[in-house]
């Protein structure tokens, strides 16, 4: 046993740092530490100097183009890049599709889809989810109809994050209704200019338009646009969702809060003394901390695991579910932390060069903004009850 | 012993909740966030005619109800309609300020529906009710007032606020502090919308008024201020538990007709539990309510509005976050009713105290 880096991890943690250093322009970092609203062209700027790096693909091995990084190099990376402020990979292309055009798209569609998603030219989003199959995704009745050498897509998804800002969408729709409802899926990519389609954007509780609906009404997908074959999407569908489950823990972003946080709650003064003194205040914050200590541990021993060729299996649940549940204790601590200015609420303050002036401390707004938004992380990427569903049965066998 | 409410109650209560539950919509909750007042006229003079402002004070004082019960009849009313009207401002605050000096010509107005806002909160006073920065030095003139006030809620819908300041002793001092009536156009706001709905505005003085404008002695109106302020705290957990109500009805109907995986997601035993969990939260917050309510004239009255503001706080929090996750994606949306009713509910852990300030307090006044 043994809790340190190797030496060759430590000179790469190292090369990481100098990187940012150099590289993460302090107008992006402001923004995600401030809590401010990003742009698409915030996150392609940042993306463009990732790719420049060849840091863009971290999930991607090298005959793609991408890092080849281990587990290991993969979390470190994370880890610095989310201390640092950077704002996040953007991860329908890269984390989701991508893994899956490698492992089950034809030549021709790696060859055509995988730079274009390194270079910037497309922007994917995810459409998966339906009004009526969420945690039941398997029910999912968007429907596409073989006609020559098209599908003809009729049906809504919904939830589909960033939607407003992407070319591209790769979608599960229902190609047989027969036998058991997994086996009539495939895995399809739609051109969001297609004729037929339209995106109405989804307000969330913190005011934002982060997610939204997409309707297919006639759409025609040249059949090339399958990937894999035809009614064994479940399959693919199942294998992104391993990958969308890397880095589910989230210990970077935990621990960014809780720093933003100690410093929130040490500006703060209660009853003459700031808050982070206050023994009451003080304790939640260390408990989470210690939380947050061991779930680290744990997020290592399956990276570890990992790295030494074991698939990620139900252990990302609890990483899920324990991950989430932290973040969200620190998100609740920070809108405590800033009292009676959590209720102001001046969207304009989120984007950049507003001059509207912040109401009370700068960070109040975006602490409780990022509570409400927050409160997704429990129920997206599989609902932590359904993860405790997968545990129940895969790990303890019940 | 009786739980039960009086037959003026009952009928206050009745009234209450077919008036508000026609009247108040999430587009006209949202029209007058945006607005410029922040208050739905209409709302407001329908409630004044039902003589809701009437009911935050006794017989004597012009009113027809004044006590814990009356207050928590309305604002669950208020709450369940998830309603931002100025009546913890203006008639619990305020009024019962004006009242407690004698302005009976101001606390009748208020009844009749005028609207005084009551500004003491300041940026750094956080939860202290004796932290006032806010001076006021005497002049020729009358009292020349300076300083800054925070979050007054509803402050764009006064013509007239209530200003607390420091006549003498030190920042923290309970003692040396004195309340002015002050014109609002006397005032330099800066108004914004609340999460949760209805209005607020960061408050900057630099003013002088008579010497007719100070309420009561002067440098005594601590007591006043922590009276009036317990009886908002316990109308403020009143509408709590009103919301609450609201909250378990949406999400109870949810589970019922949501289905996945081929039934209802009520039938699934992880929910069912999470659900009657949260159900027994409610029914403690009722209880609490109705402690602190049934306490509010009492010697006790303080260490009620503790443990009734720390169990409002923690309860809040629960309902909050299961009713959202058990909701799924569409409890995140803001079309979706829940989503204002969560968020006027969790904005209650951020006035008057939040569930650690009155766990704190609690510990004091209990060891007393
Ligand atoms: C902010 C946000 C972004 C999203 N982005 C995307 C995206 O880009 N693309 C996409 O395709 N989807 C996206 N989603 C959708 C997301 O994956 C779904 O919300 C999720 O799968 C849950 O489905 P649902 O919302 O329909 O809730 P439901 O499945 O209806 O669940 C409601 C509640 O029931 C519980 N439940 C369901 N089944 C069971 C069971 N068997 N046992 C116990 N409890 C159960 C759930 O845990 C939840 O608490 C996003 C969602 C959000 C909130």
């Amino acid at each position: 046993m043994d809790l340190n880096y190797t030496d060759d991890q430590k000179a790469f943690r190292d090369e990481v740092r100098a990187f940012l250093a150099d590289h993460l322009p302090q107008r992006l970092s402001d923004k995600v530490k401030g809590g401010k609203r990003l742009t698409k062209a915030d996150y392609e700027e940042w993306h463009a100097i990732l790719n420049a790096k060849g840091w863009l693909g971290v999930t991607w091995p090298k005959e793609h183009d991408g890092t080849g990084w281990d587990a290991v190099e993969r979390h470190i990376f994370e880890e610095e890049t989310t201390a640092a402020g950077a704002p996040r990979i953007v991860p329908f292309g890269l984390n989701m599709l991508g893994p899956v055009l490698m492992k089950f798209g034809s030549d021709a569609q790696k060859d055509h889809y995988l730079p274009r998603i390194l270079n910037g030219d497309d922007w994917w989003c995810q459409g998966y989810s339906e009004p009526g199959a969420g945690s039941d995704l398997a029910s999912l009745r968007c429907e596409a109809v073989r006609d020559g050498e098209h599908y003809i897509v009729n049906g809504q998804k919904t939830w589909t994050t960033l939607g407003q800002y992407a070319n591209k969408i790769f979608c599960l729709v229902r190609t047989s209704k027969e036998g058991k409802p997994q086996q009539g899926i495939s895995f399809l990519l739609i051109d969001m200019d297609s004729p037929g389609i339209e995106v109405r954007p989804i307000v969330l509780i913190d005011g934002e338009a982060e997610v939204n609906e997409v309707w297919f009404k006639d759409v025609r997908v040249p059949v090339e646009n399958l990937v894999g074959e035809e009614n064994a999407g479940w399959t693919y569908a199942k294998y992104l969702l391993t990958h969308e489950r890397t880095n589910i823990a989230g210990v970077g972003f935990a621990r960014a809060g809780l720093s933003a946080l100690k410093r929130i709650a040490g500006e703060q003064m209660q009853g003459g003394q700031p808050l982070i003194a206050n023994p009451f205040f003080a304790a939640k914050v260390a408990q989470v901390e210690i939380d947050l200590m061991a779930m680290a541990t744990t997020n290592l021993r399956t990276i570890a695991a990992a790295a030494a060729g074991q698939a990620p299996g139900a252990e990302s649940s609890m990483l899920k579910i324990k991950g989430t549940v932290i973040r969200q204790e620190i998100n609740a601590l920070t809108r405590q932390a800033v009292g009676p200015y959590a209720a102001p609420f001046v969207s304009e303050i989120l984007d950049e060069g507003s001059n509207a002036e912040p109401v009370g401390p700068e960070a109040a707004m975006p602490a409780t903004q990022a509570y409400f938004n927050n409160r997704k992380l429990s129920i997206y990427g599989g609902s932590n009850e359904v993860q405790r569903q997968i545990i129940s049965k895969a790990i303890l066998e019940l | 012993m009786n739980f039960q409410l009086t037959e003026e109650r009952q009928m206050l209560q009745d009234g209450l909740r077919r008036y508000l539950s026609d009247t108040v919509t999430p587009e006209a909750i949202a029209a007058a966030t945006d607005g410029a007042t922040g208050l739905d006229a209409e709302l407001w003079a329908g409630l004044t005619e039902m003589g809701v402002p009437g009911a935050m004070f006794t017989e004597e004082q012009g009113g027809f109800g004044g006590a814990g019960f009356d207050l928590m009849v309305v604002f669950e009313e208020l709450g369940r309609a998830g309603a931002p009207v100025p009546l913890i401002e203006s008639a619990v605050l305020a009024g019962g300020i004006l009242a407690e000096v004698g302005h009976m010509d101001l606390v009748e107005e208020i009844i009749g529906g005028r609207i005084i806002g009551f500004a003491h909160g300041e940026p750094a006073s956080r939860y202290d009710l004796a932290h006032v920065q806010t001076r006021a030095e005497k002049t020729d003139a009358g009292w020349h007032l300076t300083g800054a006030k925070a979050v007054v809620q509803h402050a764009p819908a006064t013509d007239t606020v209530i200003v607390s300041a420091r006549t003498g002793g030190d920042v923290t001092d309970q003692d040396g502090i004195s309340l002015f009536l002050v014109p609002t156009a006397e005032l330099h706001m800066r108004d914004y919308p609340l999460n949760g709905g209805g209005r607020a505005a960061e408050i900057t003085l630099d003013t002088v008024v008579p010497d007719s404008a100070v309420l009561g002695e002067t440098g005594a109106a601590y007591p006043l201020i922590a009276a009036a302020n317990a009886r908002a705290t316990a109308a403020q957990c009143a509408e709590a538990l009103g919301l609450m109500e609201t909250i378990k009805h949406l999400t109870v109907d949810y589970l019922r007709q949501r289905k996945q995986f081929g039934q209802p997601i009520g039938k699934f035993q992880a929910l069912q539990h999470r659900m009657a969990d949260v159900l027994i939260e409610i029914e403690q917050a009722r209880s609490a309510v109705i402690n602190l309510c049934g306490h509010l004239d009492t010697d006790d009255c303080d260490m009620h509005v503790s443990a009734t503001k720390n169990l409002i706080g923690r309860a809040a929090r629960l309902v909050v976050e299961e009713s959202i996750q058990m909701h799924g994606g569409i409890g995140m949306t803001q079309e979706y009713a829940l989503g204002h009713f969560a968020k006027r509910l969790t904005m209650v852990d951020h006035r008057f105290g939040d569930a650690d300030y009155h766990l704190e307090r609690f510990i004091r006044l209990a060891a007393a």
